[in-house]
């Protein structure tokens, strides 16, 4: 029996699964897709029994929120330096320069001071489809810009005043509970690879289904955004150029839903080997591997681990012209809506793998890599081929 | 035995001609010129060493693959006493309907050209010449109104015309046979049948390794693709173009495709090419033909609505627009059936002295021709290079595509055999379509026109033009659906 929060493709597919039944209102469940908010309310409240399956880690914000995020990356990176080198620390450097804000302030200033120039760009942490982001390149930037509702919020160190927008939602934070947004600033990716002069990142789904031992899939069907416009540095205002989230680019002048702004994986794949050969885009999509498994192996200690949580992260990657794939974001709840036809059947296909891999039935468990479009990533210390085989001596260092 | 000799001897003739002016020719002389410098080229045996450095320094091999390439482009040479329109096109009912065909389409075209008053050509205004250079790489953020203009035809009015093709030589007999009109077409042409389209295309052979196939996930590498690529890097060394067209019969490894259809189909974008697409970029820049608005509509209708060709929009128009201005295009219909349309100076209709080719290369374009670029641009990213790939493709399989002749690769040769095929292998399939009113080359007519570019995944397409180069033909076009 299953309980989901949500319409669109999820409730189809758990609909449509032999011997599922939703569950009524009032009634026990085995399975549940709940959105966040029921998490966060519920969890700790609810008893759940030994077999139920939730489709969210308790504390997942530790990968999904920009600043948990980079706090985890950056602890983790100094662990792997102390005990493995800092030729295997460098392995980490796959986010760009990132600060918190307001508290990381000074040491952005500082940072910002020694390339003046350069684009950085400010996200909120809580927030998701492409909301309150803005670039910038002077400092006065960020006084200039003005949202709906503000907060004065004075600050000790530097001596400025900082306009900080009231959250006119929740904002998720377990120990702060004033009203302050906070924000990541990060260095702007200026050299995007670009085909066809437009820009464009990737999502990649990565099913979790244990944190202890680290058990990790990579959906093959992954796809990349496109920008409707071509890229230029010269507006840092036009969001259509350089923020490829659909739900940015849906609001475009010319957006034609017919069109649809999406190439998938292996058609990006065929491009980047006709036009580069075989080795270097090897090198890339193992550098994405990289990606994954070191984000995940830096929070694996900090989740709290429970057989009967899985969770379906979107991945946001971008790949510069260098061909060095750089780490976005992390969504725990990526957007499962679908903008068309082919991407509803998209998301339905996800998900029922979904369901076979989470296997409440049972039944699947040596078919796993055949049966679906999953493909086993890491599990424990070991790391898998494409072809499901072990990679011997590419071990994952655990911390 | 007289005549073979005498056609072999008519054929290298021909091709010593047509390299004679070519640049390759120069080079090489000068080549020549400069081993004299050479110690080993000795006076006695000038010829010989020369010739022996030629070798080494592989310029023997270009100018194999030139006489090869033009080998593939140009028929052989029929008897000498046959009139020039034999090369086109032997059969005369042919002729006569692909005259009619263009006809019609030059109504259309002149009647929206009166009804937009819009004229054919006009030179543009210093202020626009000057905009479209600036914009010349985003030429796809142009929005102009194109509300009014039509394409000037559709794949689905080719095919009326070709239903209606009759041999007025062959009677049908009184009794209509169940084999005789069945199908769509109604013409008398030798097609190939199965055993001998077997023996054609005997590498596409179960037996034997394909890319597309055997190199799927679930198959160990060793079995075929590492040796296949092995062997592909091994020809791209030896820059051996008959080589090269045989190796892509088995399909190409995605990395080395770009290189090795290069090869065969000899492009090598010289400076002098670069140059003379950069003279057609200001041809463009100059002028603005009414051509031009038609392609517009075009990309915008089908490859911008792609899925994947959308982001290649900029690039369809930098290929299209200088293609249309292309007088070297011309040259392909000596053996091409079809005429290029004239165009007379205003005023002056009917003088010969005033008369242009209207568009400068011949070709008019349809809905769904931007289809035939879209594919290459997953290969070639350089504009030159692109619009040179894509010239090549057009003058040697394209443009058999959309016009009307008995040649084997001809769209109406096509159409019969794949009818042929289906009706002597899968008859109930063919009857069961035909009984629920949709007549299979209905269906399959318009994928074959493109090439199936815009119906197949890119991946699966460039695999099918890996064999059209391969086999210089386009029958795997209609044996591929069976």
């Amino acid at each position: 029996r299953f309980k989901c929060g949500l319409s669109g493709p999820v409730l189809d597919v758990l609909r449509c699964r032999p011997g599922w039944q939703q569950a009524r209102n009032e009634e026990e469940w085995d399975f549940l897709w709940c959105d966040v908010t029921w998490l966060r309310e519920n969890f700790d409240h609810v008893y759940l029994e030994e077999h139920v399956r939730i489709c969210h880690f308790r504390n997942h914000y530790e990968l999904s929120r920009k600043n948990y995020l980079v706090k985890n990356l950056k602890r983790f990176r100094k662990q792997l330096e102390r005990e493995a080198g800092k030729l295997e620390a460098a392995r980490c450097d796959f986010f760009p320069k990132t600060f918190e804000l307001p508290s990381e302030y000074h040491l952005f200033v500082e940072e910002f001071r020694k390339k003046p120039g350069t684009t950085w760009i400010m996200k909120p942490v809580g927030r998701s489809q492409g909301k309150g982001i803005f670039l910038f390149r002077k400092l006065k930037d960020i006084f200039d810009w003005k949202m709906v509702s503000m907060t004065v919020c004075s600050l000790e160190r530097g001596n400025c005043l900082f306009v900080f927008p009231q959250d006119g939602g929740r904002t998720n934070e377990q120990k702060d509970e004033t009203q302050i947004e906070t924000y990541v600033v990060q260095r702007y990716i200026e050299n995007p690879y670009l085909i066809g002069g437009r820009k464009f990142d990737l999502r990649v789904y990565i099913l979790v289904t244990s944190y202890s031992p680290l058990k990790a899939w990579l959906y093959r069907d992954g796809f990349a955004r496109f920008s409707s416009m071509r890229f230029t540095l010269n507006s840092i205002d036009d969001h259509y150029v350089h923020l490829t989230n659909v739900a940015v680019q849906k609001t475009a002048p010319d957006y034609d839903p017919e069109k649809g702004c999406k190439w998938m994986i292996q058609q990006l794949r065929q491009y980047l080997t006709a036009k580069h050969g075989t080795g270097l885009v090897e090198v890339l999509f193992a550098d994405m591997d990289n990606i994954f498994i070191k984000s995940l192996q830096s929070v694996q200690k900090v989740i709290i681990s429970d057989k009967r949580c899985f969770e379906l992260y979107g991945y946001d990657i971008l790949i510069d012209q260098d061909l060095k794939p750089w780490l976005l974001e992390v969504n725990a709840s990526p957007s499962l809506a679908a903008s068309s036809q082919e991407d509803y059947e998209l998301k339905c296909h996800l998900l029922e793998d979904t369901l076979h891999v989470v296997d409440m039935e049972g039944r699947w468990a040596k078919m796993l890599s055949t049966l679906s479009r999953f493909l086993l990533l890491c599990e424990g210390v070991h790391m898998f081929s494409l072809l499901g085989k072990r990679l011997e001596g590419a071990k994952l260092y655990s911390c | 035995m007289l005549e073979q000799d005498g056609g072999l001897s008519l054929t290298i003739a021909r091709i010593v001609q047509r390299l004679k002016g070519s640049s390759l020719h120069s080079q090489l002389e000068r080549q020549a010129r400069i081993s004299l410098h050479n110690p080993e080229i000795k006076l006695e045996s000038l010829k010989e060493d020369i010739k022996d450095f030629l070798k080494t320094s592989g310029w023997e091999k270009k100018l194999q693959n030139a006489v090869y390439s033009e080998l593939n482009v140009f028929p052989s040479p029929c008897h000498p006493a046959a009139p020039p329109e034999h090369m086109k096109e032997p059969l005369a009912y042919m002729r006569k309907a692909q005259g009619s065909w263009e006809k019609r389409i030059l109504k259309s075209l002149n009647s929206m050209c009166t009804e937009l008053s819009i004229p054919l050509a006009q030179k543009r205004p210093a202020s626009e010449q000057k905009e479209l250079l600036n914009k010349w790489n985003e030429m796809g953020t142009d929005e102009p109104d194109l509300s009014l203009f039509r394409p000037v035809y559709a794949p689905k009015d080719f095919l009326e015309v070709l239903m209606n093709l009759r041999n007025p030589n062959y009677e049908n007999g009184e009794q209509p046979s169940f084999r005789n009109h069945l199908g769509l077409i109604q013409v008398p042409l030798k097609v190939k049948d199965i055993p001998e389209l077997k023996e054609d295309f005997s590498e596409l052979d179960l037996n034997i390794g394909q890319l597309g196939i055997d190199d799927s996930a679930q198959v160990p590498p060793e079995f075929f693709e590492n040796e296949h690529v092995r062997i592909g890097q091994k020809v791209l060394a030896e820059q051996d173009s008959a080589a090269a067209q045989q190796y892509v019969r088995q399909g190409c490894p995605t990395a080395l495709r770009a290189d090795l259809w290069a090869l065969i189909l000899n492009i090598s974008n010289q400076p002098e090419d670069i140059l003379y697409y950069e003279q057609l970029k200001s041809n463009v820049i100059q002028h603005d033909l009414l051509v031009d608005s038609l392609i517009y509509k075009d990309v915008k209708l089908t490859a911008s609505n792609d899925d994947y060709y959308f982001v290649f929009e900029d690039y369809l128009y930098q290929v299209l627009l200088c293609f249309s201005r292309d007088t070297s295009v011309l040259e392909h219909f000596a053996y091409s059936s079809a005429t290029p349309p004239k165009s007379y100076i205003q005023g002056k209709l009917g003088i010969e002295e005033y008369a242009v080719f209207y568009p400068p290369n011949g070709v008019i374009p349809f809905h769904g021709f931007s289809m035939y670029v879209a594919p290459l641009c997953f290969l070639y990213h350089e504009p030159s290079k692109l619009y040179q790939i894509f010239r090549e493709m057009y003058v040697r399989f394209f443009f058999r595509l959309h016009s009307i002749s008995s040649h084997p690769s001809g769209i109406v040769s096509l159409c019969l055999l794949f009818e042929t095929l289906l009706q002597t292998h899968l008859p109930q399939l063919f009857y069961h379509l035909r009984e629920i009113g949709a007549q299979p080359l209905r269906i399959s007519f318009k994928w074959m026109v493109r090439a199936f570019s815009g119906y197949l995944a890119t991946d699966q397409l460039l695999l099918l033009w890996d064999r059209i180069l391969g086999y210089n033909s386009l029958e795997i076009l209609a044996a591929i659906q069976k």
